[in-house]
């Protein structure tokens, strides 16, 4: 009598256990969906309107075909190098100290608001160095699309590179104090080249972050119909051109919107994986 | 300057007035971790081309004592001590002593090899080298780096991959190349943090017999938790025991004819 | 026995024929260059709060006009007329809001879901692909989702998705899914978003389910409990916390969220109950606004729409990094 009792709660119970775990495989296929989809459209709509005079044209109005984003892509590739130059070396520095003095009160402090930096909407970034750059100077520039997201790279270039820094062992660091190092040497000739394939990882990924990133540039960069490399001078970006090319009117220029996504979408893919090599050529090295 | 014979170094001060001044000497010497009292009012001197092991049970102090020997222990937050510790008869925790500078005239090798994963073998060995010629010293420094592998016992089994990277090597072979990384810097005295706790027995005997060799240039303290290790390579042997250093003694002495009851407790193996 | 050695030792001091010092140790110290190197890497580290506080103090300073001559107000307001002058921000706020909790809604249960799936459920070989596609969400640019969903989602909701709700389930009855189905919309809007950031939530919450104790999964299975029952009973409570910082920091991401949420929502200046209408988010008021702003005014309160936008989501972040803190604080002990 009770064990029949048993045996049907125990039924029960495994029912529960298995519809609740196939609740879990719908989810997980549910979520994976939205990707395919994505990427399916991508490739369908964006392989079609792809051709050469994307990588070496510049635009052409609507009514004439054949245009490019030659500007864009390179524009892009500015800003994303300009943001570099301003995010990675504090990025870099931000990170070592945090890893260096792990349990200081500043460093706890630093690191929460890394945090609450990553957080941030971008628009507000852009809104920021629209104050601090575009109206001193009167107008759109490159730099102020940089400044916007160089300051968007530094939390993840800072939190990655702590990480990595820390994962350094620490008889390393003994090793080379015993052997008459100072700290600093200590740390910029021993534990940072140690760390190196992980920071740049870091890097990377940060740069993927940013390399589509379009709201902040709306009011800094601006777009730009012609070929500028000055960091001076209002300059074109693939996002940018994206955005005002989809919520167009013409079809030549929705065709358009579909290869530039195609082609950012590369874009950040190739930077992901440069980053994944450079974690596992790293790891390889440190362990074999 | 070779002390004779160690045994006139321990015991009793009136012996040791005999003897000529030893390479290093411990004083009333207390470490602390914060509120942690780890080493206990240890005194010793450090005869000059001999060895010196230090035992005791893990936990015991020792390797904390060793790294009073070179200030690595203040490099740990809140670790500090007191006391005093005199090389070739100068105070290195005096004020304006650098600690870094001292690590230069002290070297140490750690249990687990420490070989620099971005540096080849030869980067290695010279990685020192630099901070010397940063204070001014001049030498050549491939000379230094093959004197030093040889000194190491290792110059035979790497002077044809210099350039590789040391991680290709063997753990007992990159231990060697620590060893000889610290030799490259000319240190008076040379610390081993238990260097063989990590390899193989292979490995073990080479590290020992080159231990052996290397006493003959420099003045070692070894810590090691293996007795028999102790006894093969020491000439002088201490025994730490909660902090505390229970007794000093020659080394062919404390293993058989210790003086203290619980250091007989220990080398007959009754604890630790 | 140690006192005597002592005693030996200190006696010897006096007499001890000092030979002269070894050349070096108290000259070349690391002392000033250490000292250096740690001022460069706390500047360094002191640059993050000054750069959050100079974003603070630029943001407050350009929209302070508009707070100033609007009050408290401006939050309250729909009036949006730059003929006049005048400016309101509530339909934005809003819009936010709405957009904002829709994209949870949708998105919790279904990054949960995920998070369970690859913690507990999944076959070895499974675990990756399915991390690495979930992941892969978060690294598709905005722009790029919203231009799919331009031209892809938004067709799909208004043929097929706003009738089924409207009339197939006759939700048209109620407010929320009353009047036409013009395509761009709320809804629209709150689906783009929850594809957004169900990454996010999915990643922080694997990180908490897997932070979970081996001892509490344990337990719960040595006392005879099924999966589910050791996940609901044992697991789930223990990284609670954890998971609502991670449907948190989702909240910011969508709070916050301009390029996809412009292209689809509508951007129509109105408060309106129905998901299937048009409306307006903080982040595309700015984006679509900003450089038609007509007069300093306008500016400004364009400005202070960022501002409201910065404080909301600086305040839910904080809020949500705290919860994952304790959690993992928590597993760590």
């Amino acid at each position: 009598m009770s064990t029949g009792l048993s045996a049907r709660t125990s039924l029960r119970r495994r029912f529960v256990n298995g519809f609740m775990l196939s609740l879990t495989w719908i989810a997980a296929v549910l979520a994976t969906l939205p990707l395919l989809f994505v990427l399916f459209y991508l490739l369908e709509k964006g392989v079609t309107s792809l051709n050469w005079a994307f990588f070496t044209h510049l635009p052409h109005p609507p009514s004439m075909p054949g245009g490019g984003a030659a500007n864009a892509i390179v524009g892009t590739l500015v800003i994303v190098a300009g943001a570099s130059v301003l995010g990675v070396p504090v990025g870099i520095g931000a990170g070592i100290y945090l890893a260096e003095r792990k349990g200081a009160p500043l460093a706890v402090f630093v690191r929460f608001l890394a945090d609450v930096l990553n957080g941030l909407p971008s628009i507000v970034m852009g809104i920021f160095a629209w104050e601090l750059v575009v109206v001193p100077m009167g107008h759109f520039s490159a730099l102020a699309g940089a400044l916007a997201l160089g300051a968007m790279m530094i939390p993840t270039v800072t939190r990655t590179t702590e990480e990595m820094v820390r994962v350094v062992p620490s008889p390393l660091r003994e090793a080379a104090l015993a052997l008459g190092y100072t700290q600093w040497r200590t740390s910029l000739r021993i534990v940072l080249p140690t760390a190196l394939a992980g920071i740049l990882t870091g890097v990377l990924v940060a740069l993927a972050r940013i390399a589509g990133e379009t709201a902040p540039l709306l009011f800094t960069a601006f777009g730009n119909d012609f070929w500028s490399l000055s960091m001076n001078q209002p300059i074109a970006a693939l996002p940018l051109q994206i955005f005002n090319y989809a919520i167009s009117p013409y079809d030549d220029w929705h065709a358009q919107a579909w290869a530039g996504a195609l082609v950012l979408i590369a874009l950040v893919l190739v930077i992901s994986l440069l980053a994944r090599a450079a974690t596992r050529s790293g790891f390889a090295r440190a362990s074999e | 300057m070779p002390v004779s014979d160690a045994n006139a170094l321990l015991g009793a001060g009136d012996t040791a007035l005999a003897s000529p001044a030893p390479r290093m000497e411990v004083r009333g010497l207390d470490a602390f971790f914060g509120k942690v009292h780890a080493v206990k009012d240890v005194s010793m001197a450090i005869p000059e081309h001999r060895v010196t092991a230090i035992i005791g049970p893990s936990g015991c102090g020792k390797s904390t004592f060793l790294r009073t020997l070179n200030r690595m222990h203040e490099t740990i937050p809140t670790a500090y001590i007191r006391g005093t510790v005199h090389l070739d008869g100068e105070d290195i925790y005096a004020p304006g002593v650098d600690a870094v500078s001292v690590r230069r005239h002290v070297g140490m090798v750690f249990q687990r090899p420490t070989a620099f994963p971005t540096m080849s073998i030869r980067g290695n060995v010279a990685a020192g080298l630099g901070v010397l010629r940063a204070v001014g010293e001049r030498f050549d420094v491939e000379e230094r780096v093959e004197e030093a592998l040889r000194r190491a016992a290792l110059w035979d089994e790497v002077k044809d991959r210099l350039d590789a990277s040391a991680l290709g090597l063997s753990g007992g072979q990159q231990q060697r190349l620590c060893i000889a990384r610290a030799l490259a810097m000319e240190p008076g005295v040379l610390l081993l943090d238990e260097p063989t706790a990590s390899l193989d027995p292979i490995s073990t005997e080479k590290v020992e017999a080159l231990v052996h060799q290397l006493r003959d240039g420099v003045t070692v303290v070894i810590v090691t938790h293996n007795m028999e290790q102790a006894a093969r390579v020491s000439d002088q042997t201490a025994f730490f025991l909660h902090g505390e250093m229970v007794e000093l003694s020659p080394t062919s002495d404390l293993f058989t004819r210790p003086r203290d009851s619980r250091t007989e407790a220990y080398i007959t193996g009754r604890f630790g | 026995m140690v006192d005597e050695v002592r005693a030996g030792a200190s006696g010897e001091a006096e007499n001890t024929p000092t030979e002269p010092p070894r050349a070096g140790i108290a000259i070349h110290g690391g002392g000033a260059g250490d000292r250096i190197y740690s001022v460069v890497i706390t500047v360094f580290a002191l640059a993050v709060p000054a750069l959050l506080l100079l974003i603070f103090a630029v943001v407050t300073n350009a929209a302070w006009p508009a707070l100033k001559t609007f009050g408290f107000g401006f939050l309250t307001s729909s009036d949006w007329d730059p003929v006049n002058d005048v400016y309101g921000a509530a339909p934005a706020l809003y819009g936010t809001l709405v957009s904002s909790f829709l994209a949870l809604i949708i998105a919790t249960p279904l990054a949960l879901g995920v998070a369970i799936f690859l913690s507990e459920f999944a076959p070895p070989w499974l675990r990756r692909p399915v991390a690495f596609l979930v992941d892969l969400l978060a690294a598709i640019p905005s722009v790029v989702y919203g231009l799919w969903g331009i031209f892809v989602l938004i067709p799909i909701l208004r043929s097929y998705v706003m009738p089924f709700l409207r009339d197939t389930l006759h939700l048209g009855a109620t407010p929320f899914f009353s009047g036409p189905a013009y395509g761009p919309s709320m809804l629209a809007a709150g689906v783009i978003l929850a594809i957004m950031i169900l990454p996010y939530i999915s990643a922080v919450s694997r990180e908490v389910l897997m932070a979970v104790p081996r001892s509490q999964r344990e337990a719960a299975l040595a006392l005879g409990a099924t999966r589910w029952e050791m996940l609901w009973g044992a697991a789930i409570p223990f990284a609670r916390s954890g998971i609502a910082g991670g449907v948190i920091l989702g909240l910011g991401r969508a709070l916050g969220e301009t390029m996809a949420v412009t292209m689809v929502i509508g951007n129509r200046q109105e408060i309106a109950a129905s998901l299937l209408a048009p409306g307006y988010t903080m982040a595309s008021l700015i984006a679509n606004q900003f450089t038609e702003a007509t007069s300093d005014l306008n500016l400004s309160a364009l400005m202070a729409v960022g501002f409201v936008l910065f404080v909301v989501t600086l305040i839910v972040n904080a809020g949500a990094r705290w919860l994952v803190w304790r959690t993992s604080r928590e597993a760590g002990i």
